[in-house]
């Protein structure tokens, strides 16, 4: 096999992978959009936010230390113990959920009923709030996850692979990090779907999704629900906050990572959880290939910087549904 | 306080009991428009009663103040001999009111099976993180319900579209799978807001059908708003009227045909 077609493959899996924490993010913005008709502009807040909340409480960090300390004139920084990785993941859980419930009992509960336009407002105020709510309880230094997640290359695929083309052909190399995070989402999008179809709060949140008012009618309750999908939104956030931030830093840029998921949702359609992870991969592999063929020899470079929002700009124009979302009609 | 009423027999033999829900001068509002002024009536358990009443009358308003879609701002509603606290609309349901809308509300994104199922979400106790898991009661408590479910699309003989997403089906057959999903929550009271609306007269005859058998088999007391006469006539054991808002008459299918106030409504007398 010749090494530029070798080389293309270790572009796409590149592409698959990045594609995969693009759907991660993307889900988040389903899962409320089909619930609610909220389009949920703070996903990417929550995401940093769940990452902050981690960290702080692995490190033991005391929640809103320099607020205590400017208030009492107090030295407080840490409680001096560091809090084992799977009990702080079950932690931060906690907290999302809890912030789930305050964001419905406090803010769209009342708005029930109102434009999507208001929503959405609603959902930007909500970002900018989280964002310093995060800043004053954790700090705004860039953290570090010590998650213990590999870092680095895969050296074992690389050394597998490299005997597959001739002199010029060096193995694959994949990020261990990328590895693990797919796996990671494989194994959160399945459990999402299969919570989705087999358990009642599953059928409950598609009924909703559904018909607001047959739903109501069968017993369910629109807040449970509500509650429901904002924390899984907050759980899909926690699991994309990680892995971005296992990779860039724990900092403000990590909250950007929701404009990456806004041309998977162009491309997936807002209202389907197939749509967001194929649009995700689509976008991965599209821009990295784009890169790859077009974008580094001939236009100088850094394509992937604009080539998603490209594409869905084409998919707007010939296909405003998205992929799989559901069709547009307006019966007159 | 609760009034007694003693229980009779109908001519074919049904048993009419006590008083399920009462409604006491209730008085409905849309800001400076009174959509209800000052209704009562009962509902007694086991009896097939209908609503009817020109357009605008105010029907549906009546049936969603039951299902707890609106909220009246004055009267009383008593269930089970208790007076009922507003309560939000799931809240009812879980009470074992069920209903059906007059312009079919269904999960059209889902199958016929699933969205019986949807009724049966009251009858599944376990718990989010049990259900999440699939461990202990949930997988027992499927079992049964997907039973209770079958039962159900028997009796209403939609076997052979179980499987169909809703959006697909005609309009005749929403209606009926819409009818599956209220009565496989097995309620005590059924809500039937104009079940027969835009069907032929083959599909009107299944519907009564239905409607009769779910009554007598399943013991389940029904409230219906329709139009056709003939159809409300037959079914019906006591029929309510209302016009503009008020009630004008009640009583038996016979009475209420010779109530003067009831057929100067039907055909247009000039209100003074």
């Amino acid at each position: 096999m010749s090494a530029d077609f070798l080389y293309g493959i270790e572009v796409i899996i590149n592409g698959l992978m990045a594609g995969v924490l693009y759907a991660l993010v993307a889900l988040g913005f389903v899962l409320i959009y089909k619930a609610s008709g909220i389009f949920n502009y703070a996903q990417g807040v929550m995401a940093l936010f769940a990452a902050l909340t981690l960290v702080g409480i692995m490190e033991g960090q005391v929640p809103f230390a320099h607020l205590i300390n400017a208030v009492f004139g107090t030295e407080i920084h840490h409680f001096g113990w560091e809090v084992p990785a799977l009990l702080a993941i079950g932690l931060t859980v906690v907290v999302m959920v809890i912030f789930a419930w305050l964001v419905q009992r406090f803010v769209f509960r009342h708005l029930v009923g109102q434009e999507p336009i208001i929503l959405f407002m609603a959902t930007i105020g909500l970002a900018y709030f989280l964002e310093g709510v995060g800043d004053l309880m954790w700090g705004s230094e860039i953290k570090t996850i010590a998650l213990g997640l590999p870092q680095g290359n895969a050296r074992w695929l690389e050394d597998v692979t490299a005997t597959w083309g001739g002199d010029d052909f060096y193995g694959f190399f994949v990020r261990q990090l990328d590895v693990v995070a797919a796996i990671v989402a494989i194994l959160l999008v399945t459990a999402l779907i299969i919570f989705a179809q087999y358990t009642k709060q599953g059928r409950a949140m598609r009924a909703v999704a559904d018909d607001h008012q047959a739903a109501l009618s069968v017993g369910i309750s629109l807040n449970f629900i509500w509650v429901l999908v904002w924390s899984l939104a907050g759980v899909v956030a926690l699991v994309a906050g990680v892995m971005w931030g296992a990779k860039s830093g724990v900092q403000f840029s990590l909250s950007l990572i929701a404009l990456k998921a806004l041309p998977v949702l162009m491309l997936g359609g807002f209202t389907s959880i197939p749509g967001a992870i194929v649009g995700g991969l689509i976008i991965g592999v599209g821009e990295q290939l784009f890169e790859y063929t077009i974008g580094g020899p001939y236009l100088g470079g850094a394509t992937e910087n604009w080539f998603a929002y490209m594409l869905a700009l084409l998919f707007l124009v010939f296909r405003p549904q998205g992929l799989f979302g559901e069709k547009i009609i307006e019966r007159v | 306080m609760k009034d007694t009423v003693e229980p009779y027999v109908t001519d074919d033999g049904r048993t009419i009991g006590d008083v399920m829900l009462d409604l006491r001068n209730i008085t409905l509002r849309f800001g400076g428009v009174e959509a209800i002024k000052d209704i009562s009536f009962d509902i007694r358990e086991g009896e097939i009663r209908a609503i009817i009443g020109p357009n605008g009358a105010g029907k549906s308003s009546m049936l969603n103040i039951i299902s707890g879609f609106y909220k009246p701002q004055e009267g009383e509603v008593w269930f089970d001999g208790a007076i009922r606290p507003p309560l939000r609309p799931y809240q009812v349901a879980q009470q074992g009111i069920a209903r059906t809308f007059q312009n079919i509300a269904l999960f059209e994104g889902m199958s016929v099976l699933d969205n019986v199922m949807t009724g049966r979400l009251n009858h599944m106790k376990a718990g989010l993180f049990r259900q999440a898991l699939w461990y202990g009661r949930a997988e027992q408590e499927e079992v049964e319900n997907r039973e209770a479910v079958e039962k159900i699309i028997d009796f209403l003989e939609i076997q052979k579209i179980r499987k169909t997403p809703v959006s697909r089906l005609p309009y005749g057959l929403k209606k009926r799978v819409e009818l599956a999903r209220a009565l496989a929550a097995q309620p005590r009271l059924l809500l039937l807001d104009e079940p027969m609306a835009g069907m032929n007269v083959e599909e009107k005859e299944d519907m009564s059908r239905f409607i009769l058998d779910a009554n007598d088999e399943f013991g389940t007391t029904i409230a219906l708003i329709e139009h056709d006469m003939g159809v409300v006539m037959d079914l019906s054991d006591r029929v309510v009227v209302m016009d503009y808002g008020r009630k004008i008459g009640d009583g038996t299918p016979d009475e209420v045909r010779g109530n003067q106030d009831v057929i100067d409504a039907y055909l247009g007398v000039s209100h003074d």
